[in-house]
């Protein structure tokens, strides 16, 4: 079987686990949920399998060390990858707590993850190393930076779900916070849905899709009637969002995952990430740098939204620990962290330019 | 003693005064009191959070306004996000400000020798309370005490108190507790601690920042960082700065070879490959063929392979290797147009032309189709007694077309002196420390997060049925964890005193 069959499998079972999660949020049957877990696995282990021989085959064509030969040279490998982590921290957690009304939650980054590498038409080729990929530390980088991010994923999942619980009231700042915030995150997602239905023929590189079509079937199309009605439509989204988000507080209140919980596995996740993505991100991706381009620290895009990332979870840290800051405060912390983990991940990488764009170092 | 009091002093002074140019509402008059009440105060770590705020937005403008770039560039991105009319003034506004070289600005670099201030600040304020707190031994704990402790557990055992001291005590040193003991009434209290250092995690953690930040300036005061564009078979004893401004070396650097190696019979580039020589005082010193992720280093400064290009109008020299069909070899150097002989024959080869990426249109014509070195090819006739014999390519990358139709062959091996390597030059002092600062902050860091600081108090007191064992403790961190390790060692104890021995 070949790598990229065992991936079909692995996306189509995270989406259909997505979907089983949040049917079992709804309907709280045990066998719901205990198939919403089965299918994650086989999910899983199907991508574990795809990640090893691709391995194998970028190993055989690539003429280089099997270290070297990681697939996680690519905005594709790596989001895989991110996916991965991702789904194997939802496993621990959903392990350790007894609990699957997590998955609700986390499942949809990652199918968002996965339906991303094919709205935005992302290569999926095996492409051989550019020189200055060729290194041990993209390993090490790479692998870490990622743990890192899917922490953060989780930190996230679990910070909004501490603030749909906690609030109700419509005029509170942290209600309206992620009411908003949501909405605009489904809509930019929908958004780009239907700018890669109206170009699909045109579009060749995510690079491109952001770069010269974004939003240009809704937001920024040439019609005008199609422009205002997609701004109507969404502001009319956010606002029953608004209206209506205390919904979810109540469905989610019949679980039994206490507001306190969420609150502690929040701080776990990142109590993790912070000295893993210090690490691996910022120190091996310093020391990487030194060695390749005879500086450790450049202040390019990316290195500079990796230290933005860190400052917000270091302001996490600081205003819980110091200042003791909890619950509602220090989740929108968490949920503001990953937006710039997004950005610091996909955000430099396809609207700015440095060191980092992948395959153009020269 | 008397320094660093007079050191904290200077700090409290000038962190009073800079609390009140900040705009914080601070009493005018120097009162003791008040600068105590603020230097005690959590306001360090407010500011510290408002430097962290700072630093994160100005940031995230030097990503967008692209760094040292040309004007136009940035021009082009601030009419797009402002409109175009407005672009030129707001440019000629953000210049001023320093935005183009943003992260080097005045006022950038005082913004992050603030912050490291108020790290300072903020650790000199905290390291002698957490200090007493490493180095404080542990202490029995009172009978109220005991009750509000974090983990609490008790069972009563079969024996008498004496013997079951002696089992507890063995159980507690198997889970790694060094324990003391004292007498009290009724019985005997054991207690013991581990990892009170890790209070410190967070305070190597900080000083390493520090660290790191002082190799920065290490490397900015003691260091360079310059570029030279080499090209082969040149010497050079000095670098380049940006601004042109030469740096002199202290030896010769010499490019012997580049040469960039592609994929099978692609365009995708896998290696450069530049191969210097340094020569000190007239010797050749080292040798070294370098490539991007493996620079050369020769005292303190260090040669990274960077770019790469085509030297304008040079006059290369063709490296050939003819090799007759009885076996004859002879390596050959010429320029174009010259001429040599295949050894042992009277045919002579002609260079009459030279493409740099030889590449067939789709009616099978050739073309250039770069201006790199991307699959450089010779036209070469070959002629005998003065009579044309053949003519055709000779692709360096393609053995196959080296074999000339009567069994001679003829090897393609460079067209030398006509590329330049592109070497990013840097000496920088200061990266020893930066990486000391990163081995440091990484082991803060490990410590900061998952050592705890587990205390345990164990009551020894004797009761009808036999002694009844109180287990107290606290960890700063994970404490689920110790509670888990407690119950462990608990039913441990039950079951080999528990029952009814």
């Amino acid at each position: 079987m070949s790598s990229s069959i065992l991936f079909g499998i692995s996306t189509m079972a995270y989406i259909l686990a997505m979907i089983i999660y949040i049917a079992y949020l709804a309907f709280r049957k045990s066998q719901v949920g205990i198939t919403a877990t089965t299918v994650t696995v086989v999910g899983f282990v199907s991508q574990t399998m795809a990640i090893i021989l691709r391995w194998k085959e970028f190993y055989e064509i690539g003429q280089m060390g099997i270290l070297r030969a990681a697939p996680l040279t690519n905005l594709y490998e790596s989001l895989i990858f991110f996916v991965w982590c991702l789904i194997l921290g939802y496993l621990i957690i959903e392990f350790k707590y007894k609990n699957r009304s997590f998955g609700a939650f986390i499942t949809p980054v990652a199918g968002l993850a996965l339906a991303f590498i094919d709205i935005s038409g992302m290569s999926k080729d095996i492409q051989p190393l550019v020189p200055a990929l060729q290194s041990n530390w993209l390993l090490a980088h790479v692998i870490m930076s990622f743990i890192g991010y899917a922490t953060f994923a989780i930190s996230f999942s679990t910070g909004l779900m501490y603030l749909i619980q906690t609030t109700d009231k419509r005029n509170e700042p942290s209600y309206i916070f992620w009411t908003v915030t949501t909405g605009i995150f489904i809509i930019i997602l929908l958004a780009m849905g239907i700018d890669y239905l109206s170009f699909r023929v045109a579009i060749r590189s995510p690079e491109m899709l952001i770069k010269s079509y974004l939003f240009k079937a809704s937001f920024f199309s040439q019609s005008s009637l199609v422009s205002a009605l997609s701004w109507l439509v969404s502001l009319a989204f956010i606002f029953m969002l608004w209206r209506y988000g205390y919904v979810l507080k109540r469905i989610m209140s019949a679980f039994s995952i206490s507001p306190d919980t969420l609150d502690e596995v929040t701080y776990k996740s990142i109590a993790i990430g912070f000295p893993v993505f210090t690490l691996g991100g910022l120190i091996f991706g310093a020391i990487w740098a030194d060695q390749a381009w005879g500086v450790y620290w450049s202040w390019d895009p990316k290195e500079t939204w990796s230290l933005i990332t860190w400052f917000v979870y270091a302001f996490y840290l600081h205003s819980r620990l110091m200042r003791g800051w909890k619950g509602k405060k220090v989740a929108i912390v968490a949920v503001v962290g990953f937006v710039a983990v997004i950005f610091t991940y996909l955000g430099v990488n396809l609207l700015l330019s440095g060191l980092h764009a992948y395959g153009s170092i020269g | 003693m008397g320094e660093v009091k007079a050191l904290v002093c200077f700090f409290k002074k000038y962190y009073h005064i800079k609390l009140n140019f900040r705009g914080v509402n601070v009493e005018k008059q120097k009162n003791q009191t008040i600068v105590d009440r603020i230097w005690n105060s959590f306001s360090s770590i407010t500011l510290a959070v408002v430097f962290f705020t700072l630093i994160s937005l100005t940031s995230m403008i030097g990503t967008v306004i692209e760094q040292n770039a040309e004007p136009e560039k940035n021009l082009k991105v601030i009419g797009k996000l402002f409109g175009e009319s407005l672009a030129p003034t707001l440019y000629n506004i953000f210049e001023r400000l320093g935005f183009m070289d943003m992260y080097h600005s005045w006022w950038f670099v005082t913004l992050l020798l603030l912050f490291a201030a108020n790290l300072v600040i903020c650790s000199i304020d905290r390291l002698p309370k957490i200090w007493k707190l490493v180095k404080e031994p542990i202490n029995p704990l009172s009978e109220e005490h005991f009750k509000g402790v974090g983990i609490k557990r008790e069972i009563v055992l079969r024996g008498k108190t004496e013997k079951v001291r002696g089992v507890v005590g063995t159980a507690i040193k198997n889970a790694g507790f060094n324990f003391s003991e004292a007498k009290e009434a009724n019985g005997y209290q054991l207690y013991s601690q581990k990892g009170s250092y890790s209070r410190l995690g967070v305070y190597i953690t900080h000083f390493s920042i520090l660290v790191i930040l002082l190799g920065a300036i290490i490397g900015i005061f003691f260091g360079f960082k310059g570029f030279l564009n080499l090209p082969e078979g040149a010497i050079s004893s000095v670098a380049y700065y940006r601004s042109g401004i030469e740096q002199p070396l202290g030896f010769s650097i010499r490019c012997d070879n580049f040469l960039v190696d592609f994929y099978g019979g692609s365009d995708m580039p896998k290696a450069y490959k530049s191969w210097l020589t340094i020569i000190k005082d007239g010797k050749e010193v080292i040798k070294k063929t370098i490539e991007v992720n493996d620079p050369l280093t020769y005292e303190g400064i260090t040669f990274y392979q960077s770019s790469y290009g085509m030297v304008p109008d040079a006059q290369g020299i063709f490296m050939l290797k003819a090799i007759s069909k009885d076996g004859k070899r002879e390596t050959i150097n010429l320029k174009h147009n010259e001429s040599f002989t295949i050894p042992g024959t009277s045919i002579t080869g002609k260079i009459i032309n030279f493409s740099p990426a030889l590449g067939m249109d789709q009616t099978g014509r050739p073309f250039t189709y770069a201006d790199m070195m991307n699959n450089p090819a010779i036209y070469i006739e070959f002629s005998e007694g003065g009579k044309q014999k053949y003519a055709g390519w000779l692709l360096k990358r393609y053995p196959e077309t080296w074999a000339l139709p009567d069994g001679h062959i003829v090897e393609f091996m460079d067209y030398w002196g006509i590329e330049y390597t592109g070497l990013q030059v840097r000496k920088d002092p200061g990266v020893w420390v930066v990486y000391l600062g990163c081995i440091t902050i990484s082991i803060g860091l490990f410590i900061a997060f998952f050592v705890s600081h587990r205390r345990l108090w164990v009551r020894l007191i004797e009761d009808k049925n036999g002694t009844r064992v109180t287990v107290g403790a606290t960890a700063n961190k994970n404490r689920q964890a110790f509670e888990r390790k407690i119950d462990k060692i608990i039913a441990l104890l039950s079951k080999s005193q528990g029952g009814g021995k």
